[in-house]
């Protein structure tokens, strides 16, 4: 693999784990902590939402978020001949 | 059959299976002792990954201390889930690549120091034994309450059980009773909690049972009801907190950034076969632990409820049997100050009569929701599986630094694979005498310090980590100050605050409002600027470690975990 395609596959990757760590963020220290208040006038079933957020909600988005990874990653790791067999 | 039969059925059934499993999988090389072999599938180490995090502190406390904290209680949630993001993302598929055994052989290859090495493998212990005394402490209370034997006689029992299949199989004899240990756990969580949200919200899934409604007849949301309750009693309302929003963050962020810097949870990545194994694996590692993860908060919910209905204002001579059971063991205290025969429990002290002890809310749930006597036993089985799990893969870490960071890296790089192996063996067999001496002895500080262990995590090994992979100019130099200034202000944020060692201290004093248990966010972020300013006044990093940044970055070429 070349300098150059190690350099772009490796920016990819940052880029993936930036946009997946801003939404970490915002689901659980965003919906979760800072916006709680706001969000508790919205209600998700009998549950305030930014409540809901903090106990359940950003739990299951954590959830999606690796899977989410692993594929993009598995991808691009074909994309640049560097998957494992 | 009565509850104790049961019990000694079903725990006895559990720890043959674990003997069993330790014996058909025991080690016969450092690699398998160490990393079984390297060929654990990525859905087996989620499993064992999950029971491996889940302490008796997520299996038999966390559900209580949420029910009484409300809203607060999501810093536990979040934070000890959130963690695995980060590991995921950052941390093992990179670590894994790399290709060793523990974190102190990372630390001290890339940053190409013995000096790393050792300041990673005091943090390890440290870190560990705090951990595991816990952990003992654990095995003993449940041995106490539910078989009324002595403690210190359940903390021996579980020294024995953990001692066979530690030391006789290592990271292999760990892993596949972690997988067990799993499935017990999980299904002696699930049973009461479905239970429980059936005769509650009339719905199976304790998840939604929690957004649902009360079968009361009141037509009220749970939570409705809930916050109604705690407000007629003085509480603050269940879904809103009492700590400052700049401490929820902190706590939470602590937690998360102590979970992906924990040596017992990082070594489990490097039992994969490949790096997309250990991507994967993380996944399946958080679905496990979801599961449990998000119904402690329901159960906390419901229990909470019907505690209060069931004891607020009604006379003390007409409680039920659990009642009366659980105040024999001091887990719920009744002191009835006006004399009027009714039970008050009320936020105000002064009223109030009622002490609830926090992890009554797990231990005497299958009684309050009348269950059978077998889920009450599975109960028994599955504390003491979260308990045992988690102690295995901590005395592991302990063994490995002795045998690997400390004797074959560094006193003796000659020695054979047999005679490591030999110590790898008493590593692990010294370390779980001192783990027990710990449980039978408590020191009165392992509580708080178990909560802090993440902070010290945070502070030390997590930038390290990080940087070490993200950042190809950091080098020895700075990762090492930043070790050192993060743990050591750490460590006198703890001293000073929460065992006022010099002098004593309020709340008032707090640094930015930060408690001691969420002050591992600011010395983490102070070890992050102190390494990348020192790093940038001192020489780079020699062209081979660059190279190893280089080549941990690309998946290809992982292979087998290997000695070199």
């Amino acid at each position: 693999m070349s300098n150059t395609d190690l350099k772009k596959y490796w920016q990819e990757n940052i880029r993936y784990v930036l946009i997946l760590l801003a939404i970490w963020f915002l689901v659980s220290y965003g919906f979760g902590i800072f916006f709680a208040d706001a969000l508790n006038s919205i209600k998700i079933g009998g549950a305030k939402l930014g409540f809901w957020f903090a106990q359940q909600g950003s739990i299951y988005v954590f959830v999606v978020l690796i899977f989410v990874y692993v594929n993009l990653m598995n991808k691009l790791d074909k994309k640049y001949g560097v998957n494992e067999e | 059959m009565d509850v104790q039969t049961w019990t000694f059925i079903i725990v006895g059934l559990t720890f043959a299976l674990y003997i069993g499993i330790a014996i058909w999988s025991r080690a016969g090389s450092t690699a398998e002792f160490y990393v079984a072999g390297g060929g654990v599938p990525p859905l087996a180490n989620g499993m064992a990954t999950a029971a491996d995090w889940m302490s008796a502190a997520s299996f038999i406390s966390m559900a209580g201390l949420i029910s009484f904290m409300g809203y607060d209680g999501g810093v536990f949630l979040m934070g000890w889930t959130g963690g695995y993001v980060l590991l995921a993302l950052l941390l093992a598929p990179y670590l894994r690549k790399f290709g060793k055994f523990t974190v102190p052989d990372f630390i001290g290859d890339r940053y190409y120091s013995n000096t790393a090495r050792t300041v990673a493998v005091i943090c390890a212990i440290i870190v560990s034994f705090t951990y595991v005394a816990g952990q003992m402490r654990g095995v003993g209370v449940v041995f106490s309450r539910f078989l009324e034997v002595d403690i210190n006689v359940g903390v021996y029992i579980g020294m024995a059980i953990v001692f066979f299949y530690a030391v006789l199989g290592g990271m292999k004899g760990i892993t596949y009773t972690q997988v067990a240990q799993y499935c017990v756990l999980i299904f002696a969580y699930m049973v009461p909690a479905i239970f429980i949200s059936l005769a509650m919200t009339g719905n199976a899934i304790p998840q939604l049972g929690f957004i649902g409604n009360t079968t009361d007849g009141s037509g009220m949301a749970l939570l409705e009801k809930l916050d109604q309750l705690n407000k007629d009693l003085g509480f603050v309302e269940y879904t809103q907190g009492k700590k400052a929003m700049i401490d929820v963050f902190a706590i939470t962020f602590a937690l998360m950034v102590g979970t992906a810097g924990l040596p017992h949870v990082i070594v489990r990545f490097f039992t994969v076969p490949r790096v997309k194994d250990a991507r994967i694996s993380a996944g399946w590692a958080l679905i496990f632990i979801a599961i449990l993860y998000t119904t402690a908060p329901a159960i906390a919910a419901f229990a909470r409820t019907n505690l209060i209905n069931t004891v607020s204002n009604k006379e003390y001579a007409a409680m039920p049997e659990w009642f009366k059971k659980w105040e024999g063991t001091g887990l719920i205290k009744y002191d009835d100050k006006n004399a009027d025969g009714l039970i008050q429990y009320v936020a105000a002290a002064d009223a109030n009569e009622l002490t609830i002890d926090n992890d009554i809310m797990v231990l005497a749930n299958p009684e309050i929701a009348n269950l059978p006597a077998w889920v009450v036993a599975l109960v028994a089985a599955g504390g003491l599986a979260a308990a045992l799990s988690t102690a295995a893969g901590l005395l592991l870490v302990i063994s490995t630094a002795v045998s690997r960071d400390l004797i074959k890296m560094q006193i003796n790089p000659n020695i054979s694979e047999k005679r490591e192996l030999m110590w790898a063996r008493i590593g692990a067999a010294g370390a779980v005498l001192v783990a027990g001496y710990f449980g039978i002895n408590p020191p009165g500080f392992v509580a708080a310090v178990v909560a802090l262990a993440f902070g010290l995590a945070a502070a030390s090994f997590f930038p390290a980590i990080i940087l070490g992979v993200f950042d190809k100019r950091m080098n020895m130099q700075g990762a090492v100050t930043g070790m050192i200034v993060g743990i050591s202000l750490m460590l006198y944020y703890m001293l000073k605050f929460k065992f006022n060692s010099f002098g004593p201290t309020t709340p008032d004093q707090w640094w930015f409002k930060i408690s001691p248990e969420g002050f591992g966010t600011v010395a983490m972020f102070v070890n992050l600027i102190v390494s990348l300013v020192v790093s940038r006044m001192t020489p780079p990093p020699p062209p081979e470690v660059q190279e190893i940044v280089e080549n941990i970055r690309i998946p290809r070429g992982s292979g087998k975990a290997h000695v070199h």
